[in-house]
C-alpha cells in the first residue's frame, strides 16, 4: 500500500487521457448493462414463467377457440390443483397507441391458478360481484393514472359489431415477481359470454392448468391431449414457459443481435484500454527502467502497470454502471408499451464490474509484462 | 498556406497502432447504426410493398389489423355494388378474406411460429396484380388446394409443391407457390377463403377484411364517401398502403428507438476513443508541430491539418464499418408483426443513402474528436514545444 501514492501520481501524469479513458469505459458498462437489461426484459416471460403451470390452447393455433365444456374433463386428470381460462380481448383504449393486453377470466379460478398475481381480498370480492367490473396490472394502472372506481371505455370490434365496452376498475393486481408482468387488464368472462353474439358462446381462448406438483408436468400434458384427440377441437398442451419461449423466438432473434453488439464493444473497449496503457508505458519505459535499476523486483514493475489499468477500470466501470441505474427508469418510461418493464438486477450490476475489472486487468496485463521484462540496459540506452 | 494532405497520410501510417484503434471504433459504431437502420427499414418496406396504392380495404369499424375485424357477406354483397370499383369480365375485382394464423414449424429453428394464412377470392390476381404465380399453378376454386408464399417456401417445413397440409381438420394440397414481390404475402398461405373458415369451424359468410381494386387511384374518395354513408354497413375504408405502413409502426419505432440509443452511446465512446487518439498525437509530435509553426504555417492550417487528419481516420473507419454490414443487405431474417402475431420473413435493406448516412456519422464523430486536439496543437506556445526533448 505504499505504493498508493506512486500509482495514483501516475495515473494523473496525463488528465485528458486518464478522463477520456475512463469515459470509454464508463460509455462500455453503461452500453453493457443497457443491453443485458433489455436482453431480460426479452426473456422474462419465459424466466418467471410457473414450473407447476400448463397452458392448453387449440392445436390449430392459439388464435382458435376451445369450447368452454372441456374444463370439465381436464379436471378429471389426476395431478391437477386447479384450472382457469382465458380469452384475448383485443380491445382499443382511446387509441391503437394504448396497446395492452386484455383478457376475459374466470373469477372463480383465477387466483387459484396465477397465484403470484395478488389482488387484495375486499378488492377482489368487489370485482367477482361486479359484472362489469375489471382488475388492471399496477403497471398498467400508473401507467394510464387508473385509481379503484374508474369508468374505463374500451372500444372492440373483435366480437360482434364494433361496440365501447364499459368497466369500473374494482381492483389492482400486484405481480409477487420483481419487474413480472403487471400490464394485464382482466375482465369477467360472464359478462362477454352474455354480451357476445350466439354463435361464438361457451368458446375459450385457453386453459392454464396449475398443477400439484410440477415434476407431473409431463403425463399431465400428454394425458390432456391424449383426452382429446380425434375429437373436433385437439388441443396443445405445453409447460408455460415453453410456451412464453415459443412466443419469443418468433419475435425475431433479439439475443443473437444483442451478443453480437455486446461483442463488438467488448472487443473496441479492449483494444482502446489496451492501447492507451501500452502508449503509457511506452512513454515512461525511461522510468520503469530507472526503478528496476535502484532494485525493485519485476513483479512490482507488473503490479504498478496492472494496479494503474485496474483503478481506471473500476472507476470507469462504477461511473457507467452509476450512469446505467440513473438512465434505465427514464428509458424505460420511453419504450413503454413496447417493451416489457426494464429491470436493473444486482446481478446484472455485478456481473458489469466483473466485466470491468476483466477488461482492465487483460489491457494492463500485456504492457506490463512487456515492462517486466524489459532489460535495464536496452531501456536506458533509448532515447 | 495549407500544410499538404500527403503529411496526415504519412503521420497516420507513421503510428498505424493508435490509428487503427479509432479506425476500428468508429466502424463498430456505423455497423451497428447502419444494421439496425436497415432492419428497420426492410421491415418497413415489406410491409409497405404489400399494399397498393390502387386497393382499398374494407374492415369493421374500429379494427386495428385484420385479425380483429368481422365483415358479413351481406355487407359483402353491398360492397360489390358500390362505385369506383373495377370490374372484369367475371365481376367485380373483391376479395372477401379469411385470415387466420396456423403453427407451422420453421426450417431454421424446428419450433412453432405463426403463419399468416389467408383465404382469398378466385380473382385476387388481378386485384393483387403484383403477385405471381412463379412454380405450379393457382388454387382451384372449391378443392382443398393452397398456394404458398416464395418466403413461406423456404422458411417453413413442408411448405413444398406437391405436399400437403393440415390446416384446421381438413388436409390441403400445396399446388403452386408465388411471388409477391418481397412483401409481406410471401410469408402467407392462400386457400379458396370459402373453403378455409369452415376448416376452422368458421361459418363460410364471414370475412375478416374485404380488399377491393380501384377504378384509379383517385376513385378511394368515391367508394369511400358510398360505402361509409350506407346506413346498412358499419365499416371502415383505407388505403391498402397506408394499412400496411400503420402495421410496420410499432416494431419499426421498437428497433429505431433501441438501434438509435445503441449507437448514440456507442459513438460517445467512439469519439473517446477518437479524441485519445487525437491527443496523443499531438502531444507525440510537439516538436514537429512547432517546427512547422515555426516555418510559417499558421494556426489555422495546423488546426485544418489535424481535423483533416481525423476525418481521414473517420472515413476509413466508416468505411469499414459499411462495408462489414453490407453482406448482410438482402439477408432474409423473421420477426413477429406485433399487430398480426404472425411471423413475417424480411430482408435487411442497405440502400446507398443509409450507407452515405454512415459514413457522414463516423466524419461528425470524426470531427468532434479532431477539432479540440487540433485547437491544442495549434495554440501550444512554439518556443516551449521547440524546447522540449
Amino acid at each position: 500500500m505504499k505504493f498508493n501514492r506512486f500509482i495514483f501520481a501516475n495515473l494523473f501524469r496525463k488528465k485528458i487521457r486518464l478522463i477520456l479513458t475512463i469515459g470509454s469505459f464508463a460509455v462500455a458498462l453503461f452500453l453493457f448493462t443497457f443491453l443485458a437489461v433489455v436482453k431480460s426484459a426479452f426473456s422474462r416471460g419465459t424466466e418467471l414463467a410457473g414450473a407447476d403451470r400448463l397452458v392448453v390452447i387449440n392445436r390449430a393455433g392459439l388464435i382458435n377457440v376451445i369450447p368452454l365444456a372441456y374444463r370439465d374433463k381436464i379436471l378429471q386428470i389426476k395431478g391437477i390443483k386447479a384450472v382457469t381460462h382465458n380469452n384475448w380481448f383485443g380491445g382499443v383504449y382511446q387509441d391503437e397507441k394504448n396497446f395492452f393486453p386484455q383478457f376475459v377470466i374466470d373469477p372463480e379460478n383465477q387466483r387459484l391458478v396465477m397465484t403470484e398475481m395478488r389482488v387484495p381480498d375486499d378488492e377482489w370480492n368487489n370485482f367477482v360481484k361486479d359484472r362489469q367490473g375489471a382488475v388492471a396490472g399496477a403497471g398498467l394502472a400508473k401507467r394510464f393514472g387508473w385509481k379503484v372506481g374508474d369508468r374505463i371505455p374500451i372500444k372492440n370490434a373483435l366480437y360482434g359489431p364494433t361496440k365501447t365496452w364499459e368497466f369500473v376498475l374494482d381492483g389492482i393486481y400486484h405481480n409477487d415477481h420483481p419487474g413480472g408482468d403487471e400490464s394485464q387488464f382482466w375482465l369477467q368472462w360472464k359478462y362477454f359470454d352474455e354480451t357476445i353474439p350466439a354463435v361464438i358462446k361457451s368458446q375459450i381462448g385457453w386453459y392454464v392448468v396449475k398443477l400439484d406438483s410440477p415434476d407431473d408436468a409431463v403425463p399431465v400434458a400428454a394425458a390432456i391431449d391424449k383426452g382429446f384427440a380425434n375429437s373436433s377441437t385437439e388441443t396443445k398442451t405445453e409447460t408455460e414457459s415453453a410456451f412464453a419461449a415459443g412466443f419469443a423466438k418468433q419475435l425475431g432473434n433479439i439475443e443473437l443481435l444483442i451478443l453480437t453488439i455486446g461483442g463488438v464493444v467488448f472487443f473496441t473497449l479492449l483494444l482502446v484500454t489496451g492501447n492507451t496503457m501500452a502508449i503509457s508505458v511506452r512513454e515512461r519505459v525511461g522510468e520503469l527502467a530507472v526503478l528496476k535499476a535502484i532494485g525493485y523486483p519485476d513483479r512490482y514493475i507488473l503490479l504498478f502497470v496492472l494496479s494503474e489499468a485496474l483503478v481506471i477500470a473500476l472507476i470507469g466501470g462504477l461511473i457507467g454502471l452509476g450512469l446505467a441505474v440513473l438512465a434505465i427508469p427514464v428509458v424505460g418510461a420511453a419504450l413503454r408499451g413496447l417493451l416489457p418493464p426494464l429491470l436493473l438486477s444486482v446481478s446484472v450490476l455485478s456481473l458489469g464490474l466483473a466485466f470491468a475489472v476483466f477488461v482492465g486487468v487483460a489491457s494492463g496485463l500485456l504492457p506490463g509484462i512487456g515492462a517486466m521484462r524489459l532489460r535495464v540496459v536496452d531501456a536506458l540506452r533509448r532515447v | 498556406m495549407a500544410i499538404p494532405v500527403i503529411y496526415n497520410f504519412r503521420s497516420v501510417k507513421a503510428r498505424w497502432t493508435s490509428a487503427i484503434v479509432a479506425v476500428l471504433g468508429i466502424a463498430g459504431t456505423v455497423g451497428v447504426f447502419v444494421a439496425m437502420l436497415s432492419l428497420a427499414r426492410g421491415f418497413k418496406a415489406t410491409l409497405v410493398s404489400s399494399g397498393s396504392v390502387d386497393n382499398a380495404m374494407v374492415m369493421r369499424a374500429g379494427a386495428t389489423s385484420e385479425m380483429t375485424g368481422g365483415v358479413g357477406i351481406d355487407a359483402v354483397k353491398i360492397l360489390q355494388d358500390a362505385p369506383g370499383i373495377a370490374r372484369s369480365s367475371d365481376g367485380p375485382l373483391v376479395t372477401p378474406e379469411v385470415v387466420l394464423v396456423a403453427p407451422i414449424p420453421l426450417i431454421s429453428t424446428g419450433t412453432d411460429a405463426n403463419v399468416q394464412i389467408r383465404g382469398v377470392s378466385k380473382n385476387v390476381l388481378q386485384i393483387r396484380n403484383k403477385v405471381k404465380i412463379v412454380e405450379g399453378r393457382m388454387f382451384q376454386p372449391g378443392l382443398n388446394e393452397v398456394v404458398v408464399g416464395k418466403n413461406a417456401n423456404k422458411s417453413y417445413t413442408g411448405l413444398t409443391l406437391g405436399n400437403t397440409i393440415s390446416l384446421g381438420n381438413v388436409r390441403w394440397l400445396i399446388v403452386g407457390i408465388f411471388d409477391a414481390g418481397g412483401s409481406s404475402f410471401d410469408s402467407e398461405v392462400w386457400a379458396d377463403a370459402h373453403l378455409l373458415g369452415p376448416a376452422y369451424n368458421r361459418p363460410d359468410t364471414f370475412f375478416q377484411s374485404v380488399t377491393v381494386h380501384l377504378v384509379s387511384p383517385d376513385s378511394l374518395q368515391q367508394f369511400k364517401d358510398a360505402v361509409t354513408s350506407d346506413p346498412r354497413l358499419n365499416v371502415d375504408v383505407t388505403r391498402e398502403i397506408d394499412y400496411y405502413s400503420k402495421q410496420s409502426t410499432r416494431l419499426t419505432t421498437l428497433i429505431t428507438v433501441l438501434g438509435g440509443l445503441i449507437a448514440a452511446i456507442m459513438a460517445i465512446g467512439a469519439v473517446f476513443g477518437a479524441l485519445n487518439t487525437m491527443y496523443s498525437a499531438v502531444a507525440e509530435r510537439g516538436r514537429e508541430i512547432a517546427t512547422m509553426r515555426a516555418l510559417g504555417f499558421g494556426g489555422p492550417s495546423v488546426v485544418f491539418s489535424f481535423v483533416i487528419e481525423a476525418l481521414l481516420i473517420a472515413f476509413v473507419g466508416g468505411l469499414i464499418g459499411c462495408l462489414v454490414v453490407l453482406p448482410l443487405n438482402g439477408l432474409t431474417t423473421g420477426a413477429m408483426n406485433l399487430q398480426t402475431f404472425s411471423h413475417l420473413a424480411f430482408a435487411f435493406k442497405i440502400t446507398p443513402e443509409l450507407l452515405v448516412k454512415g459514413i457522414i456519422f463516423a466524419l461528425v464523430m470524426g470531427f468532434v474528436g479532431g477539432l479540440l486536439p487540433a485547437v491544442r496543437a495549434a495554440t501550444q506556445p512554439v518556443a516551449q514545444a521547440l524546447r522540449e526533448l
